[in-house]
Protein backbone atom coordinates (compact mmCIF):
# COMPACT_ATOMS: atom_id res chain seq x y z
CA UNK A 1 0.00 0.00 0.00
CA UNK A 2 3.01 2.13 0.82
CA UNK A 3 4.46 1.82 -2.20
CA UNK A 4 2.00 2.48 -4.45
CA UNK A 5 1.43 5.45 -2.54
CA UNK A 6 4.63 6.11 -3.44
CA UNK A 7 4.43 5.56 -6.88
CA UNK A 8 1.11 7.64 -7.27
CA UNK A 9 2.73 10.48 -5.31
CA UNK A 10 5.80 10.32 -7.80
CA UNK A 11 3.53 10.58 -10.82
CA UNK A 12 1.57 13.43 -9.36
CA UNK A 13 4.41 15.41 -8.41
CA UNK A 14 5.89 14.81 -12.12
CA UNK A 15 2.43 16.12 -13.46
CA UNK A 16 2.30 18.59 -10.92
CA UNK A 17 6.17 19.89 -12.45
CA UNK A 18 4.84 19.66 -16.05
CA UNK A 19 1.42 21.12 -15.31
CA UNK A 20 1.58 23.23 -18.59
CA UNK A 21 1.49 19.92 -20.69
CA UNK A 22 -2.09 19.18 -19.09
CA UNK A 23 -3.65 21.97 -21.01
CA UNK A 24 -2.76 21.17 -24.66
CA UNK A 25 -5.11 18.37 -24.61
CA UNK A 26 -7.75 20.87 -23.44
CA UNK A 27 -7.04 23.29 -25.54
CA UNK A 28 -6.63 20.72 -28.34
CA UNK A 29 -9.90 19.09 -27.87
CA UNK A 30 -11.74 22.77 -27.77
CA UNK A 31 -9.64 24.10 -31.29
CA UNK A 32 -11.38 20.82 -33.15
CA UNK A 33 -14.93 22.18 -31.63
CA UNK A 34 -14.21 25.76 -32.96
CA UNK A 35 -13.61 23.88 -36.47
CA UNK A 36 -16.60 22.25 -36.79
CA UNK A 37 -19.07 25.68 -36.92
CA UNK A 38 -16.18 26.94 -39.55
CA UNK A 39 -17.04 23.97 -41.75
CA UNK A 40 -20.23 23.12 -40.66
CA UNK A 41 -22.12 26.63 -41.07
CA UNK A 42 -23.49 28.41 -37.48
CA UNK A 43 -27.03 27.43 -37.98
CA UNK A 44 -27.49 26.15 -34.21
CA UNK A 45 -29.95 23.63 -35.71
CA UNK A 46 -27.25 21.93 -37.64
CA UNK A 47 -24.90 21.89 -34.84
CA UNK A 48 -26.90 20.88 -32.29
CA UNK A 49 -27.81 17.72 -34.22
CA UNK A 50 -24.11 16.77 -34.44
CA UNK A 51 -22.68 18.66 -31.68
CA UNK A 52 -22.46 15.27 -29.52
CA UNK A 53 -20.61 13.20 -32.33
CA UNK A 54 -18.61 16.13 -32.05
CA UNK A 55 -17.45 16.68 -28.32
CA UNK A 56 -16.65 12.93 -29.12
CA UNK A 57 -14.59 12.41 -31.45
CA UNK A 58 -12.61 15.40 -29.78
CA UNK A 59 -12.40 13.81 -26.79
CA UNK A 60 -10.93 10.64 -28.56
CA UNK A 61 -8.18 12.40 -30.57
CA UNK A 62 -6.82 14.24 -27.85
CA UNK A 63 -6.35 11.27 -25.83
CA UNK A 64 -4.96 9.76 -28.56
CA UNK A 65 -2.53 12.79 -28.82
CA UNK A 66 -1.12 12.19 -25.67
CA UNK A 67 -0.81 8.72 -25.34
CA UNK A 68 2.59 8.29 -26.61
CA UNK A 69 4.25 10.35 -23.33
CA UNK A 70 2.51 7.57 -21.05
CA UNK A 71 5.78 5.80 -21.07
CA UNK A 72 7.98 7.31 -23.00
CA UNK A 73 10.00 9.75 -20.86
CA UNK A 74 10.23 7.25 -18.39
CA UNK A 75 12.02 4.82 -21.12
CA UNK A 76 14.17 7.71 -22.53
CA UNK A 77 16.01 8.33 -18.99
CA UNK A 78 15.93 4.51 -18.01
CA UNK A 79 13.35 5.30 -15.03
CA UNK A 80 11.57 2.34 -16.62
CA UNK A 81 14.24 -0.34 -16.31
CA UNK A 82 14.37 0.84 -12.70
CA UNK A 83 10.29 0.32 -12.46
CA UNK A 84 10.68 -3.24 -13.85
CA UNK A 85 13.36 -4.13 -11.16
CA UNK A 86 12.21 -2.42 -8.43
CA UNK A 87 10.23 -5.04 -5.88
CA UNK A 88 6.42 -4.04 -7.03
CA UNK A 89 4.67 -5.19 -9.43
CA UNK A 90 4.79 -4.22 -12.79
CA UNK A 91 0.73 -4.09 -13.12
CA UNK A 92 0.20 -1.80 -10.14
CA UNK A 93 3.30 0.52 -11.17
CA UNK A 94 1.30 0.91 -14.91
CA UNK A 95 -2.28 1.22 -12.60
CA UNK A 96 -1.06 4.17 -11.10
CA UNK A 97 0.45 5.36 -14.20
CA UNK A 98 -2.70 5.44 -16.18
CA UNK A 99 -4.47 7.04 -13.37
CA UNK A 100 -2.50 9.96 -13.05
CA UNK A 101 -2.38 9.94 -16.78
CA UNK A 102 -6.68 10.31 -17.31
CA UNK A 103 -6.41 12.20 -14.20
CA UNK A 104 -3.99 15.10 -16.30
CA UNK A 105 -5.23 14.37 -19.65
CA UNK A 106 -8.50 13.34 -20.11
CA UNK A 107 -10.61 15.35 -16.22
CA UNK A 108 -9.08 18.43 -18.34
CA UNK A 109 -11.18 17.93 -21.11
CA UNK A 110 -14.07 16.73 -19.07
CA UNK A 111 -14.35 19.75 -17.26
CA UNK A 112 -14.42 22.08 -20.20
CA UNK A 113 -17.12 19.62 -21.93
CA UNK A 114 -19.89 22.05 -20.45
CA UNK A 115 -18.07 24.79 -22.49
CA UNK A 116 -17.63 23.15 -25.63
CA UNK A 117 -21.56 22.07 -25.42
CA UNK A 118 -22.30 25.27 -25.57
CA UNK A 119 -20.38 26.07 -28.07
CA UNK A 120 -21.99 23.82 -30.46
CA UNK A 121 -25.39 24.21 -29.34
CA UNK A 122 -25.89 20.98 -27.70
CA UNK A 123 -29.69 20.53 -26.28
CA UNK A 124 -30.40 21.04 -23.50
CA UNK A 125 -30.88 17.94 -21.04
CA UNK A 126 -28.41 16.12 -23.00
CA UNK A 127 -25.52 17.27 -21.35
CA UNK A 128 -25.55 14.79 -17.84
CA UNK A 129 -26.11 12.01 -20.61
CA UNK A 130 -23.23 13.40 -22.68
CA UNK A 131 -20.56 14.27 -19.58
CA UNK A 132 -21.34 10.35 -18.14
CA UNK A 133 -20.94 8.82 -21.21
CA UNK A 134 -17.66 10.58 -21.83
CA UNK A 135 -16.13 9.65 -18.45
CA UNK A 136 -16.64 6.17 -18.89
CA UNK A 137 -15.18 6.13 -22.04
CA UNK A 138 -11.74 8.66 -21.39
CA UNK A 139 -11.46 6.24 -18.15
CA UNK A 140 -11.76 3.23 -21.26
CA UNK A 141 -9.43 4.91 -23.62
CA UNK A 142 -6.94 5.66 -21.21
CA UNK A 143 -6.79 1.44 -20.03
CA UNK A 144 -6.94 0.55 -23.91
CA UNK A 145 -4.50 3.27 -24.88
CA UNK A 146 -1.99 2.10 -21.96
CA UNK A 147 -2.06 -1.58 -23.32
CA UNK A 148 -1.51 0.09 -26.93
CA UNK A 149 1.21 2.04 -25.90
CA UNK A 150 3.33 -0.66 -24.40
CA UNK A 151 3.22 -2.46 -27.57
CA UNK A 152 4.11 0.07 -29.63
CA UNK A 153 7.07 1.51 -26.87
CA UNK A 154 9.66 -0.72 -29.16
CA UNK A 155 9.77 1.91 -31.79
CA UNK A 156 10.98 5.43 -31.67
CA UNK A 157 8.81 6.86 -33.76
CA UNK A 158 5.51 5.45 -33.06
CA UNK A 159 2.78 8.18 -33.06
CA UNK A 160 1.32 7.25 -36.60
CA UNK A 161 1.72 3.61 -35.72
CA UNK A 162 0.34 3.91 -31.96
CA UNK A 163 -3.10 6.18 -33.86
CA UNK A 164 -3.56 3.18 -36.03
CA UNK A 165 -3.11 0.50 -33.68
CA UNK A 166 -5.50 2.33 -30.89
CA UNK A 167 -8.35 3.62 -32.87
CA UNK A 168 -9.47 0.92 -33.87
CA UNK A 169 -9.74 -0.37 -30.30
CA UNK A 170 -11.41 2.72 -29.69
CA UNK A 171 -14.32 2.26 -31.89
CA UNK A 172 -16.56 0.44 -29.65
CA UNK A 173 -16.17 2.96 -26.83
CA UNK A 174 -17.20 5.27 -29.53
CA UNK A 175 -20.21 3.79 -30.78
CA UNK A 176 -21.63 3.02 -27.61
CA UNK A 177 -20.62 6.60 -25.96
CA UNK A 178 -21.53 8.63 -28.83
CA UNK A 179 -24.92 6.37 -29.27
CA UNK A 180 -25.96 6.48 -25.73
CA UNK A 181 -25.75 10.62 -25.91
CA UNK A 182 -27.75 9.92 -29.79
CA UNK A 183 -30.26 7.63 -28.39
CA UNK A 184 -30.91 9.99 -25.72
CA UNK A 185 -31.77 13.21 -28.15
CA UNK A 186 -34.19 10.98 -29.86
CA UNK A 187 -35.73 10.23 -26.45
CA UNK A 188 -34.90 6.52 -26.57
CA UNK A 189 -33.75 4.83 -23.83
CA UNK A 190 -29.59 5.26 -23.73
CA UNK A 191 -28.67 3.04 -20.19
CA UNK A 192 -28.04 -0.09 -22.07
CA UNK A 193 -24.72 1.02 -24.05
CA UNK A 194 -23.90 2.91 -20.96
CA UNK A 195 -23.73 -0.11 -18.60
CA UNK A 196 -22.11 -2.17 -21.51
CA UNK A 197 -19.64 0.62 -21.04
CA UNK A 198 -19.95 -0.07 -17.37
CA UNK A 199 -18.87 -3.63 -17.84
CA UNK A 200 -15.94 -3.35 -20.39
CA UNK A 201 -14.88 -0.55 -17.93
CA UNK A 202 -14.86 -3.32 -15.41
CA UNK A 203 -13.17 -6.18 -17.33
CA UNK A 204 -10.81 -3.51 -18.32
CA UNK A 205 -9.60 -2.59 -15.12
CA UNK A 206 -8.59 -6.36 -14.13
CA UNK A 207 -6.96 -7.12 -17.12
CA UNK A 208 -5.31 -3.94 -19.23
CA UNK A 209 -2.43 -3.34 -16.25
CA UNK A 210 -1.87 -7.14 -16.91
CA UNK A 211 -1.73 -7.28 -20.66
CA UNK A 212 0.19 -3.55 -20.62
CA UNK A 213 2.86 -4.87 -18.36
CA UNK A 214 3.32 -8.20 -20.58
CA UNK A 215 3.07 -5.89 -23.59
CA UNK A 216 5.79 -3.59 -21.56
CA UNK A 217 8.23 -6.49 -21.14
CA UNK A 218 7.67 -7.45 -24.75
CA UNK A 219 8.60 -4.33 -26.11
CA UNK A 220 11.68 -4.05 -23.94
CA UNK A 221 12.63 -7.43 -25.36
CA UNK B 1 33.70 -23.91 -10.57
CA UNK B 2 34.71 -24.93 -6.86
CA UNK B 3 32.87 -22.18 -4.47
CA UNK B 4 29.65 -22.33 -6.85
CA UNK B 5 27.31 -23.20 -4.24
CA UNK B 6 28.16 -19.85 -2.49
CA UNK B 7 28.07 -17.68 -5.36
CA UNK B 8 25.56 -14.44 -5.76
CA UNK B 9 25.61 -14.75 -9.35
CA UNK B 10 26.29 -16.86 -11.63
CA UNK B 11 26.29 -17.51 -15.54
CA UNK B 12 26.46 -21.09 -16.74
CA UNK B 13 27.27 -21.10 -21.11
CA UNK B 14 25.05 -17.75 -21.34
CA UNK B 15 24.36 -16.80 -24.82
CA UNK B 16 22.80 -14.05 -26.70
CA UNK B 17 21.80 -13.31 -30.25
CA UNK B 18 19.82 -10.84 -31.87
CA UNK B 19 18.21 -11.42 -35.28
CA UNK B 20 20.48 -14.97 -35.41
CA UNK B 21 23.50 -12.57 -34.98
CA UNK B 22 25.75 -13.87 -31.90
CA UNK B 23 26.12 -10.67 -29.03
CA UNK B 24 28.15 -13.00 -26.56
CA UNK B 25 28.64 -16.41 -25.11
CA UNK B 26 28.72 -18.82 -24.37
CA UNK B 27 30.05 -16.86 -21.05
CA UNK B 28 30.65 -18.96 -17.44
CA UNK B 29 31.48 -16.31 -14.68
CA UNK B 30 30.14 -16.36 -11.15
CA UNK B 31 30.34 -13.65 -8.53
CA UNK B 32 31.44 -14.27 -5.23
CA UNK B 33 30.47 -12.42 -1.88
CA UNK B 34 33.02 -10.55 -1.40
CA UNK B 35 34.69 -9.65 -4.56
CA UNK B 36 33.98 -7.68 -7.90
CA UNK B 37 34.43 -8.77 -11.18
CA UNK B 38 35.62 -6.19 -14.33
CA UNK B 39 33.52 -7.11 -17.63
CA UNK B 40 36.07 -5.45 -20.16
CA UNK B 41 35.41 -5.18 -23.85
CA UNK B 42 35.34 -2.61 -26.51
CA UNK B 43 32.40 -0.60 -27.65
CA UNK B 44 30.08 -2.84 -28.89
CA UNK B 45 31.44 -5.99 -27.48
CA UNK B 46 28.05 -6.48 -26.04
CA UNK B 47 28.62 -5.06 -22.29
CA UNK B 48 25.26 -3.76 -21.78
CA UNK B 49 23.41 -6.47 -22.96
CA UNK B 50 25.28 -9.34 -20.68
CA UNK B 51 24.47 -6.86 -17.67
CA UNK B 52 20.62 -6.75 -19.20
CA UNK B 53 20.62 -10.43 -19.76
CA UNK B 54 21.85 -10.87 -16.22
CA UNK B 55 19.21 -8.36 -14.80
CA UNK B 56 16.37 -10.58 -16.91
CA UNK B 57 15.54 -7.68 -18.68
CA UNK B 58 16.64 -9.61 -21.86
CA UNK B 59 15.84 -13.43 -22.50
CA UNK B 60 19.67 -15.17 -23.38
CA UNK B 61 19.05 -17.72 -26.37
CA UNK B 62 20.58 -20.06 -24.08
CA UNK B 63 22.66 -21.25 -21.20
CA UNK B 64 21.05 -19.83 -17.70
CA UNK B 65 21.81 -17.31 -14.99
CA UNK B 66 21.82 -18.54 -10.99
CA UNK B 67 21.41 -16.52 -7.96
CA UNK B 68 22.33 -17.89 -5.26
CA UNK B 69 22.79 -21.01 -6.70
CA UNK B 70 19.12 -21.21 -7.77
CA UNK B 71 17.26 -20.53 -11.11
CA UNK B 72 16.67 -17.13 -12.19
CA UNK B 73 13.74 -15.64 -11.34
CA UNK B 74 12.77 -11.93 -11.39
CA UNK B 75 11.29 -12.37 -7.49
CA UNK B 76 14.97 -13.01 -6.54
CA UNK B 77 16.75 -10.82 -8.65
CA UNK B 78 14.82 -8.15 -7.47
CA UNK B 79 15.41 -9.01 -3.30
CA UNK B 80 19.46 -9.30 -3.97
CA UNK B 81 20.57 -7.50 -6.97
CA UNK B 82 20.33 -3.67 -7.72
CA UNK B 83 21.59 -2.32 -11.48
CA UNK B 84 22.66 0.62 -12.91
CA UNK B 85 22.33 1.23 -16.15
CA UNK B 86 23.95 3.40 -18.46
CA UNK B 87 20.93 5.49 -18.39
CA UNK B 88 20.75 7.13 -15.08
CA UNK B 89 17.25 6.32 -14.27
CA UNK B 90 15.51 9.19 -12.55
CA UNK B 91 13.33 12.06 -13.32
CA UNK B 92 15.17 15.31 -14.44
CA UNK B 93 11.81 17.21 -12.99
CA UNK B 94 12.14 15.22 -10.00
CA UNK B 95 14.75 16.82 -6.86
CA UNK B 96 17.20 14.97 -5.89
CA UNK B 97 15.99 14.34 -2.38
CA UNK B 98 12.69 13.16 -4.27
CA UNK B 99 14.07 10.76 -6.62
CA UNK B 100 16.09 9.38 -3.48
CA UNK B 101 13.07 9.00 -1.53
CA UNK B 102 10.75 7.34 -3.99
CA UNK B 103 13.69 4.62 -4.98
CA UNK B 104 13.84 4.20 -1.43
CA UNK B 105 10.10 4.03 -0.77
CA UNK B 106 9.62 1.52 -3.64
CA UNK B 107 11.54 -0.93 -1.39
CA UNK B 108 9.65 -0.30 1.39
CA UNK B 109 12.49 1.85 3.55
CA UNK B 110 11.36 5.53 4.42
CA UNK B 111 13.56 7.42 6.48
CA UNK B 112 15.00 10.78 5.33
CA UNK B 113 17.66 11.28 7.81
CA UNK B 114 19.72 8.73 6.09
CA UNK B 115 19.15 9.74 2.64
CA UNK B 116 20.37 13.40 3.62
CA UNK B 117 23.74 12.01 4.54
CA UNK B 118 23.94 9.79 2.18
CA UNK B 119 23.53 13.16 -0.38
CA UNK B 120 26.16 14.83 1.81
CA UNK B 121 28.37 11.28 1.27
CA UNK B 122 27.89 11.48 -2.63
CA UNK B 123 28.92 14.83 -3.15
CA UNK B 124 26.08 16.66 -3.64
CA UNK B 125 25.47 18.36 -0.34
CA UNK B 126 23.42 21.57 -1.01
CA UNK B 127 21.77 20.26 -3.97
CA UNK B 128 19.31 18.40 -2.05
CA UNK B 129 16.53 20.18 -3.40
CA UNK B 130 17.67 21.56 -7.30
CA UNK B 131 16.03 19.15 -9.89
CA UNK B 132 18.29 16.36 -10.93
CA UNK B 133 17.54 17.70 -14.64
CA UNK B 134 20.08 21.43 -13.32
CA UNK B 135 22.67 18.86 -11.99
CA UNK B 136 25.62 17.98 -14.77
CA UNK B 137 25.90 14.88 -16.17
CA UNK B 138 28.69 13.51 -13.52
CA UNK B 139 26.51 14.89 -10.65
CA UNK B 140 23.86 12.78 -12.35
CA UNK B 141 26.13 9.67 -12.19
CA UNK B 142 26.67 10.26 -9.09
CA UNK B 143 23.01 10.49 -7.95
CA UNK B 144 22.36 7.30 -9.79
CA UNK B 145 25.30 5.57 -7.51
CA UNK B 146 23.90 7.26 -4.49
CA UNK B 147 20.57 5.64 -5.06
CA UNK B 148 22.35 2.01 -6.28
CA UNK B 149 23.37 2.46 -2.16
CA UNK B 150 20.21 3.52 -0.79
CA UNK B 151 18.83 0.11 -1.86
CA UNK B 152 20.79 -1.44 0.21
CA UNK B 153 21.46 -4.78 -2.37
CA UNK B 154 24.06 -7.58 -1.97
CA UNK B 155 25.18 -7.51 -5.68
CA UNK B 156 25.72 -4.03 -7.87
CA UNK B 157 25.54 -4.36 -11.62
CA UNK B 158 27.02 -1.70 -12.73
CA UNK B 159 26.82 -0.66 -16.27
CA UNK B 160 30.10 1.93 -16.85
CA UNK B 161 29.77 3.23 -13.43
CA UNK B 162 33.09 5.70 -14.27
CA UNK B 163 31.23 7.37 -17.39
CA UNK B 164 31.10 11.34 -16.85
CA UNK B 165 32.71 11.23 -13.48
CA UNK B 166 35.65 13.40 -12.83
CA UNK B 167 39.65 11.71 -11.33
CA UNK B 168 37.91 12.36 -7.77
CA UNK B 169 34.31 11.10 -8.58
CA UNK B 170 36.21 7.90 -10.23
CA UNK B 171 38.05 7.56 -6.61
CA UNK B 172 34.61 8.29 -4.75
CA UNK B 173 33.33 5.10 -7.22
CA UNK B 174 35.91 2.68 -6.50
CA UNK B 175 35.89 3.43 -2.50
CA UNK B 176 32.32 3.04 -2.64
CA UNK B 177 32.78 -0.44 -4.37
CA UNK B 178 35.80 -1.08 -1.76
CA UNK B 179 33.13 -0.82 0.86
CA UNK B 180 30.29 -2.59 -0.70
CA UNK B 181 32.62 -5.68 -1.26
CA UNK B 182 34.41 -5.63 2.11
CA UNK B 183 30.61 -5.85 3.79
CA UNK B 184 30.39 -8.50 2.05
CA UNK B 185 28.70 -7.71 -1.05
CA UNK B 186 29.47 -8.61 -4.61
CA UNK B 187 29.84 -6.22 -7.35
CA UNK B 188 29.49 -6.80 -11.30
CA UNK B 189 31.29 -3.70 -12.93
CA UNK B 190 31.34 -3.30 -16.90
CA UNK B 191 33.84 -0.83 -18.08
CA UNK B 192 35.59 -0.39 -21.76
CA UNK B 193 38.91 -0.41 -19.66
CA UNK B 194 40.22 2.86 -19.79
CA UNK B 195 39.82 3.25 -16.01
CA UNK B 196 41.81 2.03 -13.13
CA UNK B 197 39.79 -0.68 -10.93
CA UNK B 198 39.21 -0.49 -7.66
CA UNK B 199 41.51 -2.15 -4.96
CA UNK B 200 39.20 -4.94 -4.34
CA UNK B 201 39.42 -8.89 -5.33
CA UNK B 202 39.09 -8.39 -8.43
CA UNK B 203 38.72 -10.68 -11.45
CA UNK B 204 38.51 -9.89 -14.67
CA UNK B 205 36.34 -10.89 -17.77
CA UNK B 206 36.90 -9.89 -21.41
CA UNK B 207 34.74 -10.06 -23.82
CA UNK B 208 35.11 -9.90 -27.74
CA UNK B 209 31.97 -10.16 -30.30
CA UNK B 210 31.23 -14.19 -30.47
CA UNK B 211 33.97 -15.39 -28.00
CA UNK B 212 35.02 -14.73 -24.87
CA UNK B 213 37.93 -15.71 -22.38
CA UNK B 214 37.65 -15.29 -18.48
Amino acid sequence: MRKSRALLQRDLSLMWQKRSDAIQPMLFALMVCVMFPLALGSEPVRLAQSAGAVIWVAHLLASLLVLDNLYRSDLEDGSLEQLLLAPVPLPMVIASKVAVHWLTTALPVLLITPLLAQLLFLPEGLLPVLMLSLTLGSLLMSLIGAMVAALTLGIRRSGMILALMALPMYVPVLVFGAGSVYSASQGLPWLGAIWLMCAGLALLLVLAPWAAATALRIALN
Amino acid sequence: MSHAENSLIQAAALCFSRNEERIFGPLDFHVHAGEALLVRGDNGAGKTTLLRVLAGLLVPESGEVLLNGDAFSHEAFVVLAAYLGHKHGHKAELTVLQNLRFSAQLRGLAEDAGLEQLIAECGLAGYEDTAAGKLSAGQNKRLSLARLKAQGSRLWLMDEPYANLDLAGIAWVNALIQAHVADGGGALISSHGAYAAPEVPVRTLEIFRSAAYA
